[in-house]
């Protein structure tokens, strides 16, 4: 009982949560970014496709679901060199393994989704004389986010906390920073007291944002 | 080809066109004309392959033998011999050719009233965005709907999204429309004002088929009534005959009684 708390040394050295906390941002962005367009591209082609293609995407995405992400990490950084001749920094190994990995979770996301369309709008599409492509675009795809966005959201959150893996291959995030504070301060509670704040004021700024989105869209349907 | 036309060249000809749900035939080799102007109702009990034969008249249903022609031109394949398959945007283009107003509305949900009509009118036939808001603006005024050009389909009541469905439809001017059960979502009181739109258009001569329940309607309204049951034509013919009483058809008497008791 004879702690007592003190955050002098933390503040010390805030730049590197700060830093951090940006960083963490900015992989979960590019990765977000790099993840929609792998889970709307494969899961428009697994509700057109035949039955090889679905068994495909349908694999990575069950491969993906069902391995932590921390050996996909290691994996990546570490196993993927060594086979083939290939050199990339930490950051952007660990954007390439999030970007799959939230691929296949997305492809989940959107293919449920696209298969909630209602059959009847579809055919209204039809009926009007769109193409396939148009329908597609101009139908399916509205709806679809429509129907998806709390589920998006969700995922969203999740991904951005799955950003504190990438600091195992010592990635400077936001869970990084707090360790190297740890480390050179040995102010354990403090620090992780900071980092939980940072986390969750994000995340909740995060869903925030996102819930708005979520009602504008609601009211537009 | 079935007997055919008698001086003027029928618009949509339906040729013993027949359809099976795996082991189930559900339409038999169904025959029938409809001229320019004609406004023909298919009444029948459920299951009676009304409705299928409507969506193959766009081939939103695929069919398995027969042809089916509007205008002289055969709709889903390339022709009834060889039964080739048209490509995806063949197809596109002759559905653009039909209107269709659905039972459940089908107005798609982020479109306003506007945007629903304007959406066929600019990707389809290409009109410039102003254009089509005027078009689409002109056809909501017809259904009595002005005031509602930048609602959602969300914030109107049945009666008026089925109305932005059938202005929806005609503001695409096509050869035909296809009216598939379009009261049957509708609360009773509802019924009436989508009714009177669709009499205003044959009043103008647009040429429509009609799958329906309302039988007032289609004494009313129709050139000629389909009797369909078991997946054929039954009986056809203009209202007077088709729903006389004392018909000698076994099927549309037991089908009109069951009707009359169950609505009056």
């Amino acid at each position: 009982m004879g702690y007592t708390l003190n955050f002098n040394l933390i503040w010390r050295h805030f730049d590197k949560l700060w830093g951090g906390l940006l960083l963490s941002l900015e992989l979960a962005v590019i990765s977000i970014a790099i993840g929609i367009v792998i889970g709307l591209v494969l899961a428009v082609w697994y509700v057109s496709a035949g039955r090889v293609v679905r068994t495909i995407i349908a694999a990575y995405v069950e491969f993906i679901r069902n391995v932590p992400l921390i050996l996909l990490v290691y994996l990546v950084f570490y196993g993927v060199p060594t086979v083939i001749d290939l050199a990339y920094s930490a950051p952007t190994s660990f954007v390439v393994t999030l970007s799959v990995y939230s691929g296949a979770y997305l492809v989940e996301v959107f293919r449920s989704g696209l298969e909630a369309v209602p059959r009847g709008q579809l055919d209204a599409g039809k009926a009007i004389g769109l193409t396939p492509w148009q329908r597609l675009v101009h139908v399916r795809l509205p709806t679809m986010l429509r129907i998806t966005l709390p589920a998006l959201s969700n995922t969203f959150i999740s991904l951005f906390k799955d950003t504190s893996i990438a600091s195992v291959i010592s990635v400077p995030e936001l869970t990084y920073g707090a360790q190297w504070i740890n480390f050179n301060t040995f102010r354990i509670v403090e620090v992780y007291l900071v980092t939980t704040a940072m986390y969750l004021v994000t995340g909740y700024a995060l869903l925030f944002a996102l819930r708005l989105v979520e009602r504008r869209f609601r009211a537009a349907r | 080809m079935a007997t055919s036309s008698n001086n003027s060249p029928a618009l949509l000809e339906i040729a013993e066109v027949s359809k099976s749900f795996g082991p189930v035939a559900v339409l038999r080799s169904v025959s029938l004309q409809v001229a320019k102007g004609e406004v023909v109702t298919i009444i029948g009990p459920s299951g009676s392959g009304k409705t299928t034969l409507l969506r193959c008249v766009n081939f939103l249903e695929s069919y398995d033998s027969g042809s089916i022609r509007i205008d002289g031109k055969e709709v889903g394949y390339r022709d009834a011999g060889t039964r080739q398959r048209r490509s995806e945007r063949d197809l596109a283009a002759m559905r653009a050719e039909t209107g269709m107003v659905f039972q459940s509305f089908n107005l798609f949900p982020h479109l306003t009233a506007a945007g629903n009509i304007m959406l066929g009118l600019t990707k389809v036939r290409g009109k410039g965005s102003a254009e089509a808001r005027a078009i689409a603006e002109h056809w909501l005024a017809r259904v009595g709907l002005a005031h509602k050009a930048d609602s959602l389909p969300a914030e109107l009541s049945g009666g008026q999204q089925q109305r932005v469905g059938i202005a929806r439809a005609v503001a695409m001017e096509p050869k035909i429309l296809l009216l598939d059960e379009i009261t049957s979502a509708l609360d009773p009181e509802l019924v009436g004002e989508v009714l009177a739109v669709v009499k205003s258009l044959a009043e103008d001569g647009m040429t429509m088929v009609m799958v329906t329940h309302e039988m007032a309607f289609a004494r009313d309204a129709s050139s000629r009534i389909v009797f369909m049951a078991d997946g054929g034509v039954s009986a056809v013919g203009p209202p007077k005959e088709v729903l006389a009483a004392e018909t000698t058809n076994e099927r549309l008497r037991t089908f009109l009684a069951r009707f009359r008791a169950s609505h009056f």
